[in-house]
């Protein structure tokens, strides 16, 4: 069976969800990983958890970049091993440079907590190849800065090679400009890299697992990444 | 030692939301003179180095690597010793 790790930095608060996602929703192994810690020896699969890791000083994951277990994140990463991160997570990997672009503040300025939906745009990903193209999902967002920003080249270059996995749309799955809540650079909710194993989301899939809380729409996404991990 | 003053602007071309929302605060203050905000950081080094150009360099290295980040900001360095 798959072992899934997922870190912990200091200021990491979505490390349990992501754990409690797993574990006990989709019934994998789990461990977790200290920011200091450089032995991924045994991990098949990375999650880089929300939260605010080292207090966002200076910039969203511009210091968790540089702890010990990031450049070890890096390697497993440029070998192909799939890395996922969420929110926090996802600002983390673009400061590493594992996926392109950079996070700004939320184009009204305010911390935005509420659902949302996103519009799932490809299915060719370990991510999505369980999700229909189109389908849209209703999951949680949590986050002040989150308007993703990309140069005009960068952003041809994300939708010719397909590496926009997610958009911000209505709960018809249109791209209106009320859905695009954070002023993101083509209503940019989730992307790939070009060797599509390094996934950033601004939405919490890992809190989208039960009925009970709402919704279970992330659940897709973790059953995709399993099929595609007992497979490989 | 030498001190290094570092400027990080958001490059011009990037919307800077909390720069418009000072720029609106200033408006209902009265002062309809100023015409935008921009809001950046400021940040200062003290750099133990042989001469000011090797300083200078240092700083480069610490702007590109960490303290700005380049896909959205811009940096200015300035080395007093």
């Amino acid at each position: 069976m798959a072992t899934f790790g997922v870190l912990v930095f200091p200021g990491s608060n979505c490390d349990h969800d992501a754990y409690h996602a797993l574990k006990h929703v989709m019934n994998s192994d789990v461990k977790f990983l200290w920011h200091k810690d450089t032995d991924l020896s045994g991990i098949d699969f990375l999650i880089v958890p929300g939260g605010f890791s080292y207090g966002d000083y200076l910039r969203s994951g511009a210091i968790a970049r540089f702890s010990p277990v990031m450049q070890e994140v890096v390697k497993f990463a440029e070998k192909g091993g799939p890395v996922m991160g969420i929110c926090n997570g996802f600002q983390i990997l673009l400061e590493a440079g594992l996926i392109p672009g950079a996070m700004m503040h939320n184009e009204k300025l305010k911390f935005v907590c509420k659902n949302v939906y996103i519009r799932t745009e490809s299915t060719d990903s370990i991510f999505t190849s369980g999700l229909e193209k189109g389908q849209v999902l209703d999951i949680p967002v949590s986050h002040g800065e989150g308007n993703y920003f990309i140069e005009e080249d960068g952003l041809k270059s994300l939708q010719d090679n397909d590496q926009i996995l997610f958009r911000y749309c209505d709960a018809q799955g249109e791209l209106t400009k009320e859905a695009n809540f954070n002023g993101s650079v083509d209503h940019i909710a989730g992307i790939c890299n070009k060797g599509r194993n390094v996934l950033g989301m601004m939405p919490h899939p890992e809190r989208a697992m039960e009925k009970l809380l709402g919704s279970e729409d992330g659940k897709p996404i973790f059953e995709s990444i399993l099929n595609s991990l007992s497979v490989a | 030692m030498y001190k290094a003053k570092v400027n990080v602007t958001l490059r011009p071309s990037i919307l800077d939301p909390k720069g418009k929302a000072a720029h609106h605060a200033l408006q209902n203050l009265g002062l309809k003179e100023v015409q935008q905000v921009r809001i950046g950081k400021f940040i200062e080094l003290d750099v133990d180095a042989k001469d000011e150009a090797a300083a200078k360099e240092i700083v480069e290295s610490a702007c590109t690597q960490l303290l700005a980040n380049e896909v959205m900001e811009d940096f200015e360095i300035t080395i007093e010793s």
